[in-house]
């Protein structure tokens, strides 16, 4: 049997082939995060009349003529060298902390980010095949709300192992604030899958139907206020400004991850930029039309050529939405912990709510 | 008392949305993102340093490159933080300058305790010591931080001198001697 075994992961070349697409997936999933840290910087800088990392280079890229120049202007080196940082810092284990769950944290807040990322869709290939780690996949919204929820998860237990109050509190504010916006944010995609949901569709909730449905015009433009809370939903799963509830670094000092250092803050640094990424393609495949050019335009050219500019469409947004991500981060102040549950209860779940009974019921009239 | 009382109004509706605020807002740093830097990229550029700045210390000579410091110890006195150390020397009979009274044989400024305040420069009965225009001092060692006579006058260079006032003794005691005759 163990024969049997070795024999299929080895030599069965199915096996070779998810390994090396899951791997794919995640080395663009993690230079796109460690380079949304660099916009991060850089827009910050370009807000506030500054220029940003200009300095960091490597001899080797240096010497190339004019390119090497632009490289180092541009920042581009910078977050090797913030990587390479956070390898080679003292991993302190403070000794007020509970170890195992102290170091088990940080892996507990990547995995969920990692794991969401195998029901992304990025493009169509000619033959209609669909450019994504799980493919065929009917429930992959689904299953994404439940697995980048569990982020929270390494949030609670960082900052309960911390054993420390400012971490603690941290904690606490992520977990309640997590459990007040996911409910808004699923009534939000209710109209999206009334909508998606026709009744000669057998697999509404997957991504891939979800962005064929928007061949013609983008959901978005027919779901507004559902795009508008998804959206404000987004920002606080991400735990990003205005709703950095668990790390307000002003009054919790870094929140739960106060007493994490090195290697280890470095990977809920990742975490946290795995999760915008992975809320921006939500946003993009569910309300903007996924790798669809513009609205009522599907296609442009034809084969390889198509799929390129579908695979291109989706990443420049996905560029874009980052980049707002970071200019409403640099704009907007923090809410206070009070008004950030009062949004979310009084004010975005009402509303999805009374969004989804009214979609529900023009749809239900509209047969 | 005038006191003025701010009458609150009531938020409207929009406003209780916040979003007209936060798109107002994105406006702002949108138009300050597009705007060049304002910062200066040190090592490269440097700023301008404008006249009568009180930078570093240093000794100056006059037009003619006599050197101004007569010795007198009056900024070693008035140095609070007592950075200033000087020994004094007289001055050769075969030199152009044996009409001054005295030179300095040192001059020490120890720059690790000067505290800028420009009160040498304002004791200074010669014009000699000025604080000018340069900014940052930086050595490895305690001892690089000193700067001694041949720094200083490095340092400092010429500039113009509206007296001349020992010329104008040297002319004037020629001429009473002259007189005397």
């Amino acid at each position: 049997m163990i024969e049997q075994l070795l024999n299929d992961l080895v030599l069965s070349p199915a096996w070779y082939y998810t390994a090396a697409r899951g791997l794919l997936v995640i080395v663009i999933l993690m230079s796109i995060a460690a380079y949304s840290v660099l916009l991060e910087r850089k827009a910050s800088a370009w807000i506030q009349g500054r220029v940003g990392p200009n300095r960091t280079n490597h001899p080797l890229i240096a010497w190339i003529p004019l390119f090497g120049n632009v490289l180092m202007r541009g920042g581009f080196i910078q977050p090797a060298a913030d990587g390479l940082k956070f390898l080679f810092k003292e991993d302190a284990l403070p000794g007020h902390v509970r170890k195992t769950f102290y170091v088990l944290a940080p892996c507990v807040a990547l995995a969920p980010a990692l794991i969401s990322l195998v029901m992304l869709p990025f493009g169509e290939l000619p033959s209609g095949q669909i450019i994504t780690l799980c493919p065929g996949a009917d429930i992959g919204v689904l299953f994404m709300f439940a697995i980048s929820s569990l982020g929270v998860y390494g949030i609670a237990l960082a900052g309960w192992a911390a054993n420390s109050k400012y971490p603690f509190l941290g904690a606490i504010r992520g977990s309640a604030q997590l459990i007040s916006y996911e409910l808004a944010m699923g009534l939000s995609v209710l109209t999206v899958f009334l909508a998606t949901a026709t009744p000669d569709q057998n697999n509404a909730l997957s991504l891939v139907s979800m962005v064929k449905a928007q061949t013609g015009a983008w959901n978005i433009l027919y779901h507004p206020v559902a795009a508008l809370i998804f959206l404000i939903c987004v920002f606080a799963e991400a735990n990003r400004h205005p709703f950095d509830m668990p790390e307000s670094e002003t009054d919790l000092v870094g929140g739960f991850h106060t007493e994490y250092g090195a290697f280890k803050f470095g990977l809920f640094f990742v975490a946290e930029y795995s999760h915008m990424v992975i809320g921006s393609s939500l946003f993009i495949l569910m309300f903007l039309g996924g790798w669809h050019i513009l609205p009522w335009l599907p296609t442009v050219g034809t084969g390889i050529v198509a799929t390129l500019l579908g695979l291109g469409s989706f990443f420049f947004k996905l560029a874009a939405f980052l980049f707002f991500f970071v200019w409403v981060r640099w704009t907007v102040p923090r809410f206070r912990y009070d008004q950030v549950m009062r949004i979310g209860w009084r004010v975005l779940l009402p509303i999805a709510v009374v969004n989804l009974l009214v979609y529900f019921i023009w749809y239900a009239v509209k047969g | 008392m005038a006191i003025k009382i701010v009458e609150r109004r009531p938020l409207s509706l929009a406003e209780k949305t916040y979003l007209p605020q936060i798109i107002a807002g994105l406006k702002v740093t949108w138009d300050n993102l597009v705007k060049p830097p304002v910062t200066l990229q040190y090592p490269d550029e440097r700023p301008v340093i404008p006249t009568g700045y009180r930078g570093v210390p240093t000794l100056v000579r006059d037009p003619h490159g006599r050197e101004k410091c007569v010795s007198c110890q009056l900024c070693e006195f008035v140095c609070p933080p007592k950075a200033i150390r000087i020994t004094p020397g007289e001055i050769l009979e075969t030199a152009d300058n044996n009409h001054v009274e005295k030179a300095p044989k040192e001059f020490e400024i120890n720059m690790l305790r000067c505290i800028y305040c420009g009160l040498c420069q304002e004791v200074c009965p010669e014009e000699a010591i000025w604080l000018q225009g340069q900014y940052s001092m930086t050595g490895k060692t305690r001892e690089e931080m000193v700067n001694n006579k041949a720094k200083l006058y490095e340092l400092g260079g010429t500039l113009p001198d509206s007296h001349y006032k020992w010329d104008k003794k040297k002319a004037e005691a020629e001429r009473q001697q002259h007189g005397h005759h």
